[in-house]
């Protein structure tokens, strides 16, 4: 995809992003070496993934676990570091 | 000059001047870390909130580098901010204080000017001055108290300037200015307040309606770009400048204009250039001189960020041969106010003789004597890169 760059007088004052929310516009999950996958069987949805996450990448519902968003999810391994039951699993990113 | 206020006149140290245009300023947040030569301003402060003379939150951090974090955040949530330092507590206040000026923000700050260490050293030089010198920040030189008041308030409004937006260095010279009794004339309370106005904020964070992202990564596709945004803040700087000092001096009934003050400078064969209370010393010796028919002159530096070449080239361009006086060594280089002057004149035929000198490090009595001797050296002066040192035992 294109992107249209703008000019410096284009730009607000201070770098400031009117509207904040940029996470929205950059997808930021192509720096991951390592991809967290969730094993929907083995959850128990206590949510320390959720709660942890620095990238705030765990979907829910109803309280409840329902996915990973890996167009921001960096790979940092911590949702699986605290998982009481293994319900995560880090699998290198490349290889099939 | 006419005056549209009436103001009153006291003695007080340049301390108590810079804390009284605070005070009468009245910014939301003050964060503030007590220093050599500045701690009084921030006890000044401290006791008028204390006394609820004004509804200023302060903030009394634990570190300079969390006073200027502590003004970034305030001013981005959208208040006014001012704080002030010196010397050591610049330098780990400079970090932040490049952030001030990345993100925007203007926030004001008194710098009582004090040596850098090594050696340890309280007394007054302008390393700290030279140190933020590309911060981004603007900064003003004052000569006296009453200058270092009028400068303050005239900050408040520059930094506030919507073309401008940048954090504001008032310098006044450690112990010289900051702990010595002059007579100041100050401005009644409404009149300061009704000079600066009310803050308009720019996205400020507090406004939770209009959400907003402040300090963004910029990768090197935006990086260049924002830079230079940020100057054209710097450029908008001097027309801002000259209007808000004009609009001060109709208020205050005193003169300034311009971004040097020019003087007995239009006749004048041989000048010294020089920043912060050490013009007033050349002054005395102008004069001397002058009365025995010697054609000398002086100009002294308000606006020292950004420089303002056209003004300066104007100003000095008819001399034979000119002094620069930098407080500070800029090691490895002539001096930085000198390389300013100089590089000013780089595309002028006619210029005069430059000669650069180091004077007044850590506090050194700058005396009539050594000026004398500057304008003496000045007679029949060639072009050289040779660093002179006045006072200095050789
Ligand atoms: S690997 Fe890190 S970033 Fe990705 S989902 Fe887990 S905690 Fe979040
Ligand atoms: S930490 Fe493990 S068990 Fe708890 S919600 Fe996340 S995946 Fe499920």
């Amino acid at each position: 995809m294109a992107v249209e760059l703008k000019t410096w007088k284009e730009l607000p004052i201070g770098g400031v992003i009117p509207g904040g929310a940029t996470p929205e516009l950059n997808k930021t999950g192509s720096w991951r070496s390592k991809r967290p996958v969730w094993d929907a069987e083995k959850c128990i949805h206590c949510l320390m993934c959720w709660l942890h996450c620095p990238d705030n990448c765990f979907y829910t519902e109803n309280q409840k676990i329902t996915g990973i968003d890996y167009d921001h999810c960096k790979g940092c391994g911590v949702c699986a570091g605290v998982c009481p039951v293994n319900a995560i699993e880090m699998v290198p990113e490349g290889g099939e | 000059m006419q005056k549209t206020v009436v103001g009153y006149r006291k003695a007080m140290t340049g301390h108590k001047a810079v804390a009284e245009a605070m005070r009468q300023i009245e910014p939301d947040v003050v964060a503030v870390y007590p220093i050599t030569p500045q701690s009084e301003i921030a006890e000044y402060y401290a006791e008028y909130v204390h006394n609820g003379v004004v509804r200023t939150e302060l903030v009394p951090v634990e570190s300079e580098h969390s006073a200027m974090s502590a003004c970034v955040g305030a001013a981005a949530a959208g208040a006014r901010v001012m704080t002030a330092t010196a010397s050591q507590g610049l330098a780990l206040m400079v970090e932040v204080v490049y952030i001030a000026a990345g993100l925007r923000l203007p926030i004001v700050m008194a710098l009582a000017n004090r040596s850098l260490s090594a050696p340890i050293n309280i007394h007054c030089d302008h390393s700290d001055a030279y140190l933020a010198r590309d911060s981004g920040a603007i900064q003003i030189f004052a000569e006296s108290a009453q200058e270092a008041y009028d400068y303050m308030i005239i900050a408040q409004k520059l930094a506030e300037d919507k073309r401008v937006r940048l954090p504001v260095l008032v310098n006044l010279d450690g112990f010289t200015l900051t702990h010595t009794l002059q007579v100041v004339e100050l401005l009644p309370d409404e009149a300061v307040k009704g000079f600066v106005g009310e803050f308009e904020p720019i996205h400020p964070l507090l406004d939770v309606d209009n959400p907003s992202t402040w300090g963004a990564f910029a990768m090197p596709d935006y990086y260049f770009e924002l830079k230079r945004a940020q100057q054209a803040g710097m450029e908008a700087a001097p027309e801002a400048f000259l209007e808000v000092q004009k609009a001060f001096s109709e208020l205050s009934g005193r003169a300034y204009r311009g971004f040097f003050e020019a003087y007995r400078l239009e006749d004048a064969e041989r000048a010294i250039v020089v920043m912060g209370s050490t013009a007033g010393t050349a002054k005395v010796v102008v004069d001397e001189l002058r009365e025995r028919g010697e054609k000398v002159g002086l100009l002294k530096v308000w606006l020292w960020r950004p420089f303002v070449r056209e003004e300066l080239v104007k100003l000095l361009g008819h001399l034979e041969a000119v002094a620069v006086l930098d407080r500070a060594l800029s090691f490895g280089n002539m001096g930085a106010l000198f390389l300013d002057v100089t590089s000013a004149f780089v595309h002028e035929d006619k210029r005069p003789v430059f000669v650069n000198y180091i004077y007044g490090l850590g506090g050194r009595d700058v005396t009539t004597d050594q000026i004398k001797r500057v304008y003496e050296e000045l007679k029949g002066a060639r072009p050289s890169h040779e660093l002179r040192y006045l006072g200095l035992r050789e």
